[in-house]
């Protein structure tokens, strides 16, 4: 064996090192939507603005402040948005609000070129960028694997961790699975929606903060960050809207699909199929399950 | 006092049933024909004509498109570009497969091919809704842009992927000059917005409209949902595709996939909201508001004497979009067809305020 098997461990662990990536964003979208029905199409937009104020901040002083300031400047964001575009809209429909967020992808992005450049920014933050050759005993050329994809990795890892300690032990994370589950009555109780969600939407910056600091020492920071999140949507459709786990592997289902779509069926099809492979595969999958691998089944009333 | 109804009375039903019941709306429809018609062509320079004039009708047409699926029907489409592009394509391979074809004839048949693709696309709208549809339709626009750039039988092996279309001919005439392409489109889109504002009032009109404000609930009083929600998907991409078709054949020339990517379907969105959703009229004013708004913003700087690099002008340009959006959808939801509407109920009532 060897020979056959070890490019094609390669693929797969590629996939899913690519499908940790995506879930990261993914993650994003998904905690907004699980503590406010808001589903944010500008959570790409925010891991450019992220990545690029990071990027920017670094030239001027060291990675530490630099950080601490974008996290701020996250913060920042993430109260304007609740004060100029959720609170006046609040109790409109899902879609009225996610146009909105449409509307508020289009100002990140316009704000962070404006103040940033538009240049492309190499972004380093001390990520290994030799690949590791692992295995080499095993198979027959051992299976290369990227450090930085491993880092990766660890760091969605623990972050999903800490954000699901942070979800089920502390209050604050009570609170927001209550206005989660029912806004009005989280609110006749006594939780402060409007703090929830400034709350909810700085940790989704925090997010994409990290997924912007990852995505950007591989790509360098660029306008094709928002791109690259566009991934995310297919995730969270496969994964289901409500599930942190479903974002995970929903994440790992497509990254690994898509590598192997393109390293298999790509050149009989042309190549180039990474670009709707997760899109089609996510779009066949609603047509069995509408509400995704983990979502919740909806009921409708009149 | 101009705009008063008093003494208009409708003593039959055709009379009461008719497009513009107020008479001032019906002289103020023809009079406003008949300046664009007649008089337009000999006072219009080259460049209105080119630069605003004719992509505001084509977008214009494909507003109402898109306007008859998110505004009548509720389903919201990410994809409109791809609907363009297979509207486009359809035209270029019709002209140059069936050199015969007589061209208005090939623009309507590549409108029945993209009203085929949007049904093929509308199918998942009978199981999903909301973003998950608009999601959905993503893939429609990510698997046509990859298609029309990777299959070379649609480009007819292009080299460089771009195409150009032929020459528009139609009974032997040449449309070439930017005036006789300005009336072209013109007779298209009013045929067009016509029969859009009659589908829409009519009954399949209504059926969409329910479906949009309560599917469930429309389905429980006999309306099916799925023949309502694929129609809309039919009627919207048939429009979309010979708007896809007119921008290729007479605004473009030639043209490459890139030309209907993601952010044309976001750009008529946005013509949409800002227009006003489910409104004919507001897909005429938001597309102008569209087509106009970056002309203002590249002049309006130099104007005050203030110089911005291109670079920093498109920038700002998506910002201010991104910030109308979210204006519009707080302070006037229903764009502004509704602020039209508003001026003219004030009008009713002038000089008096009650």
């Amino acid at each position: 064996m060897g020979s056959k098997l070890a490019p094609w461990l390669e693929v797969i662990i590629g996939g899913l090192m690519s499908g940790v990536l995506y879930s990261l964003v993914a993650l994003g979208l998904v905690l907004i939507f699980k503590a406010s029905g808001v589903f944010n199409f500008a959570q790409g937009a925010m891991v450019l603005f992220a990545a690029l104020s990071l990027v920017r901040l670094m030239e001027k002083m060291p990675f530490i402040l630099a950080l601490a300031v974008t996290i701020a400047i996250m913060v920042a964001l993430a109260w304007l948005i609740e004060r100029l575009v959720l609170r006046p809209l609040v109790n409109q429909e899902g879609i009225v609000l996610f146009m909105a967020t449409l509307g508020v992808a289009y100002f990140i992005d316009g704000l962070g070129q404006t103040i940033w450049g538009s240049d492309i920014y190499t972004l380093h933050v001390g990520m290994p960028k030799e690949p590791k050759i692992l295995f080499e005993s095993t198979f027959e050329g051992g299976i290369l694997v990227s450090m930085e994809d491993v880092i990766a990795a660890i760091l969605a890892a623990v972050m999903v961790a800490a954000l699901a300690l942070f979800f089920q032990k502390t209050s604050t994370g009570r609170a927001l699975r209550a206005v989660a589950d029912d806004h009005q009555a989280a609110q006749s109780i006594g939780i402060p929606l409007n703090r929830i969600w400034v709350i909810v939407w700085s940790v989704a910056g925090l997010v994409a903060l990290v997924a912007g600091i990852i995505w950007g020492s591989k790509l360098g920071v660029q306008f094709s960050l928002q791109l690259v999140a566009l991934k995310a949507l297919p995730v969270v459709i496969l994964g289901g809207f409500t599930s942190i786990p479903g974002a995970i592997i929903g994440g790992l289902i497509i990254g690994l699909g898509e590598k192997v779509s393109e390293v298999y069926l790509g050149p009989t099809l042309g190549g180039g199929i990474e670009n709707w492979f997760a899109y089609v595969l996510a779009l066949i999958f609603l047509l069995f399950r509408p509400e995704g691998l983990f979502g919740e089944r909806h009921i409708d009333r009149v | 006092m101009i705009y008063r109804e008093a003494g208009q009375f409708k003593t039959t039903y055709a009379s009461d049933q008719q497009l513009f019941p107020i008479l001032q709306d019906r002289v103020f429809v023809i009079g406003f024909l008949v300046f664009a018609f007649g008089v337009m062509p000999f006072i219009g320079t080259e460049y209105l004509f080119r630069a605003i004039l004719v992509p505001f009708l084509i977008l214009s047409l494909a507003a109402i498109g898109l306007n008859i699926l998110v505004g009548y029907c509720g389903q919201v489409s990410l994809g409109t570009g791809a609907f363009m592009a297979v509207g486009a394509y359809a035209a270029y391979n019709l002209a140059i497969r069936v050199p015969d074809l007589n061209l208005i004839v090939v623009f309507l048949l590549s409108g029945v091919f993209s009203s085929l693709v949007g049904v093929l696309f509308g199918f998942p709208s009978l199981r999903i809704k909301g973003f998950y549809l608009a999601v959905a339709t993503l893939a429609a626009q990510f698997f046509i842009d990859w298609l029309f750039a990777r299959v070379k039988w649609f480009t007819n092996d292009s080299s460089s992927g771009s195409v150009s279309a032929p020459p528009l001919e139609i009974f032997g005439r040449v449309f070439d000059s930017p005036e006789e392409k300005y009336l072209l489109v013109l007779a298209f889109v009013c045929v067009f917005a016509l029969i859009a504002r009659n589908l829409t009032r009519g009954a399949i009109g209504r059926s969409w409209m329910a479906t949009r404000d309560m599917d469930v609930a429309a389905e429980v009083i006999g309306i099916r949902p799925m023949a309502a929600k694929l129609s809309a998907f039919a009627v919207s991409s048939f429009f979309v595709g010979v708007a896809g078709a007119l921008w290729a054949f007479v605004y473009l020339g030639s043209w490459e996939p890139l030309a209907f990517d993601v952010n044309r379907s976001f750009q008529l969105l946005f013509m949409i909201i800002i227009g006003g959703l489910g409104s004919i009229l507001g897909s005429f004013l938001g597309a102008a508001f569209i087509v106009i708004l970056p002309l203002v913003l590249n002049q309006l700087p130099r104007a005050l004497g203030v110089s911005l690099s291109t670079e920093m002008v498109s920038h700002i340009e998506i910002m201010v979009f991104g910030a109308l959006i979210v204006i519009f959808l707080i302070a006037e939801p229903r764009g502004l067809a509704r602020l039209w509407a508003v001026g003219k109920e004030k009008l009713r009532l002038w000089p008096f305020p009650h």
